[in-house]
């Protein structure tokens, strides 16, 4: 990726109020896709643990970024949230209703309250469908306006997204991959949603466009008050984008925080990872250069994860209690979460683990009589007052 | 009423159109669709085959209107032209002379043109509504079955293979007499199927419901196909998330999308189930005369190979010119729709 359209972004306001009350709090989202054996029984062999146990929450109006490698559950997640799939099991609470087992019928009213700009501007649009009559499908089928002004107001759409009204009898095809997108985006607008989910929304576009089609998703937001999960793995995009962002790795999240907080001092390994193989636009400026830091090995199956932490395999200070227990989701900043037993900034991250009072184990991560029962930390989403202070190794508060 | 200029130059410019450097005038406004109908009038021989196609067609539709205005007599028995045996027509080539263009049939001496052009009528008449019964069952089977995993596709799926393997012809001439009967008895009495009493109409009826009933199967395995690979693409998530019905989805998002090849299929379709009415004509199930159709004119005219070869020839002419001539007009369509295949 390169920082181009980085530069062209208009500037975004530097608050990292996390505040506003929720419009979607997810807790303990699970996916598992069935994978069956060939041939004539097709019995279930194991599963795909595209998602599992993720909890975050979206705020009115603002945005939270899901950044993570291919593979790591990401658009299984977006694709939870919009109940394109039933998820396993989890709590999926939109506008105060929990929405993660509702029937289609049921779902059918909220369909207009949730909506999705997809990654593929080739593919999200039908071939043989104008583009009114795609813009125009959303007030066909949830009957919200009469059928004679569902032209003007698709042309009103068309505007918005800052395309030509009178285009509306032509097809996609006619038109650029940005132009499509701007398609997409106008028939997810067409309801007024108050959720959207945005499935990589310009990583299949030209670079040079890129910067524009967010600029208007950023226009979109402040006008209609949208609130937005923006996937991606450009993360130099959902910095600009969102004021919150998780990382997630082989369908869980690693560590979640306010933007500035994340950037200036990630404290999981693979957030720092991810980040050094970013060129920084700022620090460029200044003359210094990020350590690059790689990561070893390939992602694991998500059929069958490695034990302990997830991360284990490829991460450069693992230690035997890695294996054995999985780090928890641990709030160590007021709007910052991380599930490592050694969490810290690169370079300083402590030599023993920090998790082990907590879990009840030894430091090698063995079960510890001595040391405790296990205390019971907070798991759910959103962030408490009280959290894990790091320098004291106690739970406290600022 | 007078324009204001600066108002016609606000509205319509799109800068973005600039920005991202789109040509948009050399496709403007030209759907698949027209691309595919410019690529098949490129084609010589396509335009030439749809040019005779059309005179076919239109012959068959003018036939009936030319009988009912009296200039055209398929059923005029002429015993004076034909010969001392009282079969052959008189004077060789079967008495083909300025008022009967393509001579007289032996035995009863009627016109054979004018019952060659009737016979297209009802020749065509089955095979088009064979055809779009084949196409409706294979397409709403292909699409459910392609959409629903599971259960419901594994049952299309051995109902095809069941369908494909039955013995077509076995069935036909087994069930033809009952079913015959039945269609005129039984369902004629259904308050608006009396037309069904009438012989010609429900053994017409029973032709096109074999055909159509062995037919469909090739048509929903190429639509199942298509929807298989159609089910995953985006749109029709988008469609799913906007909360379209089963109906939307099949009919509004996929159909669209699969109608090329079945479009293909339909004019591959037409000219197999005319050969079809013929063989079925053979084996003797078809509309008998006077009524008639292509399959039993030339099942007539195979006795005379010897005694009258014009008369056998000109029929079997006809109907083989009809089926090239279809056959070409798909085989252009599906060149047409779909570039990449070779021919
Ligand atoms: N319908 C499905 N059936 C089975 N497995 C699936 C399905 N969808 C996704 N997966 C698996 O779940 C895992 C997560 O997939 P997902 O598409 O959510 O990843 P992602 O983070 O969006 O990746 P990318 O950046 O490539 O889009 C992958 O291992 C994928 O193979
Ligand atoms: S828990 Fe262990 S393996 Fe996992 S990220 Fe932290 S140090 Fe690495
Ligand atoms: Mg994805």
């Amino acid at each position: 990726m390169t920082t181009e359209p980085v530069d062209e972004l208009k500037p975004h306001p530097e608050t990292s109020s996390l505040t506003g009350t929720p419009i979607l709090e997810v807790e303990d989202l699970k996916m598992y896709f069935p994978v069956k054996s060939s041939g004539f029984l097709r019995r279930t062999i194991g599963h795909v643990q595209a998602v599992d146990g993720v909890s975050f929450q979206v705020r009115s109006g603002s945005s939270l970024g899901l950044v993570g490698e291919s593979g790591c559950g990401k658009s299984t997640t977006g694709r939870l949230i919009t109940r394109l799939y039933e998820p396993t099991a989890g709590r999926i609470e939109f506008d105060g209703r929990d929405i993660a087992n509702l029937s289609e019928r049921e779902l059918h009213p909220l369909r207009r309250d949730i909506q999705m700009i997809f990654q593929d501007p080739y593919t999200s649009l039908n071939p043989r469908h104008t583009v009114g009559a795609i813009v125009g499908a959303p007030l066909a089928i949830h009957k919200v306006v009469p059928k004679d002004k569902i032209l003007a107001r698709v042309q009103e759409l068309l505007e918005i997204v800052g395309l030509n009204p009178e285009h509306y009898n032509r097809y996609p095809h006619e038109f650029s991959g940005g132009q499509r997108q701007r398609i997409g985006i106008a028939r997810a607008l067409t309801l007024q949603p108050k959720l959207l989910v945005a499935d990589e929304p310009v990583s299949a576009l030209d670079v040079s466009i890129q910067a524009q089609v967010v600029n208007l998703l950023q226009d979109l937001q402040r006008e209609f008050n949208i609130a937005f999960l923006f996937v991606a793995h450009d993360l130099a995009i959902v910095r600009h984008f969102c004021p919150e962002i998780a990382v997630m790795y082989l369908g869980k999240i690693v560590e979640i925080g306010d933007r500035e907080t994340l950037y200036a001092r990630p404290n999981h390994p693979y957030t720092q990872a991810l980040l050094s193989a970013v060129p920084d636009v700022k620090q460029a400026k200044v003359g210094g250069r990020r350590e690059r830091i790689r990561l070893e090995g390939d992602l694991p199956s998500p059929i069958n994860p490695p034990s302990g932490c997830r991360f284990r395999t490829r991460c450069p200070i693992a230690q035997d209690i890695c294996a054995r227990v999985e780090p928890p989701l641990l709030q160590v900043g007021p709007t910052h979460k991380v599930a490592c037993h050694f969490p810290g900034e690169v370079g300083k991250h402590p030599e023993k683990p920090i998790t082990p009072r907590l879990l009840g184990v030894d430091d090698s991560g063995m079960p510890d009589l001595a040391a405790g029962p296990a205390t019971d930390l907070p798991t759910g989403p959103g962030y408490s007052d009280t959290w894990f202070d790091l320098e004291h190794n106690t739970m406290g508060r600022a | 009423m007078t324009l204001n200029v600066s108002e016609l130059e606000s509205h319509g410019t799109d800068d973005l159109v600039e920005v991202e450097g789109l040509e948009q005038s050399s496709v403007a406004g030209r759907s698949p669709m027209q691309l595919a109908v410019a690529r098949f009038r490129k084609d010589r021989l396509s335009m030439v085959s749809l040019f005779f196609s059309i005179i076919i067609v239109l012959c068959a539709i003018a036939a009936p209107i030319l009988v009912a205005a009296g200039v055209l007599h398929p059923n005029a028995v002429h015993q004076e032209l034909l010969g001392n045996d009282g079969v052959t027509p008189k004077g060789g080539w079967s008495g083909v002379s300025g008022s009967h263009w393509l001579g007289v049939e032996p035995g009863l001496g009627r016109d054979l043109g004018a019952r060659l052009m009737l016979a297209l009528t009802y020749s065509l008449a089955i095979a088009l509504t064979a055809t779009a019964l084949t196409v409706f069952i294979g397409t709403v089977l292909g699409i459910v079955a392609g959409f629903s995993r599971g259960i419901v596709d594994g049952v299309v799926g051995r109902f095809i293979d069941l369908t494909l393997s039955f013995p077509q012809t076995m069935m036909l001439l087994a069930l033809s007499s009952p079913a015959v009967l039945f269609l005129r008895t039984t369902m004629a009495d259904v308050p608006g199927f009396g037309v069904l009493e009438d012989r010609d109409r429900a053994t017409g009826l029973y032709v096109i419901i074999i055909l159509a009933a062995f037919g469909w199967p090739p048509v929903a395995r190429v639509v199942r196909g298509q929807v298989l690979s159609l089910r995953e693409r985006e749109y029709i998530d988008a469609a799913r998330l906007l909360g379209a019905s089963r109906f939307r989805l099949y009919f509004k998002e996929v159909l669209p999308n699969v109608w090329a090849p079945v479009l293909v299929y339909v004019t591959l379709l037409v000219p197999a189930y005319i050969s079809a009415e013929a063989a079925f004509a053979y084996l003797g199930v078809a509309i008998k005369p006077p009524t008639p159709t292509l399959g039993n004119i030339l099942a007539d005219s195979v006795n005379y190979t010897s005694a009258d070869p014009w008369f056998f020839f000109v029929p079997g002419i006809v109907l083989a010119l009809t089926v090239v001539v279809f056959n070409l007009v798909g085989d252009g369509a599906r060149d047409a729709l779909d570039p990449k295949t070779d021919r």
